[in-house]
Parts: C-alpha cells; structure tokens; sequence
C-alpha cells in the first residue's frame, strides 16, 4: 500500500500537527502582512502573517482558536509554503484547492497536506480545511 | 405513557432516511425539528386543492383560504391559552417576534436610561435587537445574574431591578443550558413593579405546555419549525391592549383599512395591522395543525418522555470519563465536550455515525463568559426520539478519542 493511502499515517500527520503546531504564535514585526481569517459558521478564527523576501516566502505565522482540522490544516501549509516563491506558493495552494474540491491535482506538490484529501466526504469541513491556506492566499495575493 | 414506535411512522424523516449509510439520529431539534405526515399533508394541501390569496377575493376560494387561516390562528390560541385570538399575531418565526416587540413596542414605550433586563444565555435574537433598541432610545441593557449552575432565579431578578428597569426579555427554557425559568412568579413580581415581560418561548412552547393567562407574560415569541410546523412561520403572543400600543415595523396591504394621498393612514387593529403583505399562508395553516397534532399526544406526555430520555441519556453520559457535562440539573438541551476535542471534531465524528448534533456558540455567543468554555456540543432531544437512539450515541462518545475517524472512515 502507497504510504500516503494508508489512513493511520495520515491520521498520525493531522494530529501531530493538531497537537504540535508548526509556526503557531505572532510575531510583532510591521515586516509582516497580517490577516484575521474568521469563519461565519463556526469558532474557528486564525490570525495569519506573512513575511515576504522579494519573490519568496521567508516566514509565515498563525495563531487563534480552532478545530483540529483548521489548526493542522494550517501548520502543514505554514511548512509547505515557507521558501517557496510566490508562483510555487500559488501552484501548491491551486493544487490542495482542487484536492479538496475533488478535481484532478498533483499529490507530489502537497506532501503532508495530503492528509486532508478526504474533506470531502465531511463536507462540512471544507471551511475548516481552507480556511488558513484561504488567509495566505489573500496575503500573498495583497503582495 | 406515549408509543415512540408508533409515533415515528407520522415522521416520513424517520423512516428511511440515512446520513453516512447509518439510519438518521436527529439529536439536533434545538435547531428545527423533523414534521409529521398530517403537517407536511396540510402545507401540500393548499397547493394542491386551494390555492389563493387569504383576505382578497370576493370568491368561494378566497373565502375558504380565510376560513383555513383563520382557523390556525384559533388552533394556536388553544394550543397556548391565549384569551382572544386577536393576541396572536403570525410572524416569520421567534426572530420576527422579537424583533417586532423590541422596535414596534418597546422602542416606543423606553425612555432615556429607562433599563432592559436580560441574561447572558439569550439566544442573540433576544439580545441584539435590544441593543439596538437600548441605542435608539437612549436605554441601557443589563444582565440578571444566573445562578451557579445558570439558572435565572426569582431572586437575581429581585436583585437586577432597580427603579429604571420597565421591562424584562428572557428565554423561558434556555437553547444552550436548558433551564426552565420561573415565568409566573416573574411576571407576578415583575407587574408588581411595573414592568413589562417579553419572554422567548422558542425553546419552551415546544416542548412544555403553555398557558399564557396563567402566567401572565404581556409577549410571547415562538417559531413553528421547532415544534413540528414549516419554517418560515411563527407567533408573537401579545396582551391586546399591549399589541394595540404596538406599532407595525412594516407596512403594505392588508394591515390598513384606509389611506389617502396627504398620508393619512388609518390602521387595522390587531392582530392585521402586523400582517402587511400576503401571509405565509401554508405555514400558518401548518403551524396550526402542528399545534393540534402535539395537543393530541398531550403536551403532559410529550414532556415527560422528554425527561425520562434525557435521564437516560445523562446517566449512560455520567458512566463515561471522557464526558463532560455543564447543564446536568436542566429539562432541556445537554451541553457537553469530549474532554480533548474540539467540538467541531467531535460532531463530524457523530456524522460520519448518522448523528446529527450541534456544536460551537449555538447563537449565545455571550454564554462562554458564563461557562468558561467558548464552545460546545449540544444535543437536544424530542418525543420521537428513543433509548435505542441514545445507546447509539453513547457508543460514538466513547469514541471521542479517535475523532480523525471521521475523516477516514
């Protein structure tokens, strides 16, 4: 079996992440880009911050309170974007988007981000689910 | 003793419906709850045999539209006691009746720092109209103290009014907790002093019975979708010479007798002054067959089901160490958490079982500063639910660890 369809590992990423958030507290930096993600619907509610370097993305931050998927969701995107420039940034970002809304993707891009291929059977988590990798993009986009 | 078996083949959602591939457990019917045959048959009769406009036509169809409707307003005046049935007033739902007392009455009736009496387990329809309100007229919104376990008592009201207060909006069970409160001996002590109480029934008319002559409250909000009724339609109870103080907040035909071009409107009386605009005719009629299909079980019975369920259901809780319980001593809703999860997870978890339960503020987004959680799972109970149902669901709380289930299962 591909590691990455075997459900106990991907389980073992989202609560890794859920209960060891990667990049979680702000920093009091006016180099940063800032934005409050809040959800209409539920709880969740994320402040996110994006440190640029020219094209590429130098550091990303994220703190509030949510759900175990919008939490994991977002640390796994805080590590898979720091780095990257901003057109690989929006080609992963594009890529998870279509895995969640279930429409042809590369897994290859999304590495851990993987674990969330199966929102879509709780479609109600969608928000949860993209509600971090939505702030980024509308940081990176503001750039 | 009510025959739960028998009951729910009135309920076409409980007889086939899946969510998950397991049988539906509706726990959710805080929310809205699952209707009847004799309901639904009553809405699609309307459309199906007679169609037309209530309080318009000069014509045999018109006229027996009118009777229909006419005819939900008598069966809701039953249904609640009211003395005449021009106290009652047919709205979109609790929403519209508040909204409708706070700024038809009472915007009216207050005066600068005259004070509103609430209490932090409001549902947000019973809060934020009245700041609002408070704003508009220069008043000011207070909180009644609950009680340690959130309870509304007879003595913090006591202790909340002063000589500004003139009038007192609270939820006679609460959505969150489930707490009955007092209503009579505060609407007895209340008039001594003076002051007006409206009270949300939301969460009370469907599941005890009302009697609104013997309590004495001047207004009373409920909504038909939480009782068996179609959505979009709902009550405002009002004493009569308390809705003939109150002014329409939206006017159109059927709430005048008269006007001309300088502007001078002449009003119906209530309750047509409120009901500008052609009604919602079927939800009316709906709601009144409702009313009388909860009547015909006995509001006495459905009640006590409903507690003899919800003890079962807290004593099976109870036996689980990853449960944990805030309202145990209420009649209503049970609010809990699985003790490390968040409650979002743990409903997705209930789903992916067929469960329907609510999570998050449940609109009493000031409630956390009383529990000291911020979030919530709720599970709400009514007459068609059984123990059967309740074991199911134990055995999904003892899950909780492997919440992430629901995501790979």
């Amino acid at each position: 079996m591909h590691s990455l369809d075997n459900p106990a590992i991907l389980r073992e990423i989202i609560m890794d992440h859920y209960s060891n958030p990667r990049n979680r507290g702000l920093v009091d930096d006016e180099s940063y880009e800032q934005i409050n993600m809040n959800s209409d619907t539920c709880i969740d509610n994320l402040d996110i911050q994006l440190k640029m370097d020219n094209d590429t993305i130098e550091d990303i931050r994220f703190d509030g309170e949510a759900c175990a998927i919008c939490t994991s969701s977002t640390s796994i995107m805080s590590e898979l974007l720091i780095g990257k420039t901003k057109a690989e940034a929006l080609e992963i970002i594009e890529n998870y988007m279509n895995m969640i809304y279930e429409r042809d993707y590369d897994e290859k891009l999304l590495e851990e981000a993987i674990a969330f291929k199966n929102t879509h059977k709780q479609a109600n988590r969608i928000k949860c689910a993209t509600l971090g990798w939505n702030g980024i993009t509308k940081l990176i986009e503001g750039e | 003793m009510l025959d739960v078996q028998t009951i729910r083949k009135d309920f076409p959602m409980l007889n086939g419906k899946k969510m998950q591939g397991y049988p539906l457990v509706y726990f959710d019917n805080g929310a809205t709850t699952l209707k009847p045959q004799c309901v639904i048959d009553a809405v699609c009769d309307y459309y199906m045999y007679y169609s037309g406009n209530a309080h318009r036509g000069d014509y045999d169809l018109s006229h027996e539209v009118d009777q229909r409707y006419e005819n939900a307003r008598d069966q809701i005046q039953y249904f609640i006691n009211a003395s005449r049935r021009e106290e009652i007033v047919f709205t979109s739902g609790s929403t519209d009746s508040l909204n409708l007392v706070a700024f038809g009455f009472a915007q009216h009736y207050l005066q600068a720092n005259d004070e509103i009496l609430l209490t932090v387990a409001e549902h947000a329809s019973n809060i934020l109209p009245w700041f609002e309100v408070a704003k508009n007229a220069g008043a000011k919104v207070r909180y009644i103290e609950l009680d340690e376990k959130g309870r509304l008592t007879l003595e913090s009201v006591k202790k909340a009014i002063t000589q500004n207060t003139k009038l007192i909006s609270i939820a006679w069970v609460t959505n969150v907790l489930g707490f009955e409160a007092p209503m009579k001996e505060i609407c007895q002590y209340a008039h001594e002093k003076g002051i007006i109480v409206v009270c949300d029934g939301a969460q009370s008319v469907p599941h005890i019975a009302t009697n609104v002559q013997d309590v004495d409250v001047d207004f009373l909000a409920f909504s038909g979708h939480k009782m068996c009724g179609p959505t979009g339609i709902g009550v405002l109870y009002g004493k009569y010479d308390l809705l003939c103080q109150t002014y329409p907040v939206r006017l159109g035909g059927g709430s005048n007798s008269r006007f001309n071009s300088c502007g001078i409107v002449s009003l119906k009386n209530p309750p047509y002054k409120f009901e500008a605009g052609t009604p919602h005719i079927e939800g009316a009629i709906g709601l009144g067959k409702a009313c009388e299909y909860l009547h015909h079980i006995g509001m006495k019975t459905i009640h006590e089901y409903e507690i003899s369920l919800r003890q079962y259901c807290l004593q099976k809780m109870k036996t689980l160490d990853n449960v944990e319980i805030y309202n145990e001593d209420s009649n209503g809703a049970i609010a809990f958490n699985i003790k490390g999860v968040f409650s979002q997870d743990a409903a997705s978890l209930f789903n992916t079982y067929g469960i329907a339960v609510r999570s998050g503020q449940h609109c009493a987004k000031i409630l956390d500063e009383f529990l000291g959680v911020s979030q919530t799972l709720r599970v709400s109970f009514y007459f068609y639910n059984t123990k059967e149902e309740v074991d199911h669901f134990i055995e999904i709380c003892k899950k909780g660890d492997d919440f992430l289930d629901a995501f790979f299962g």
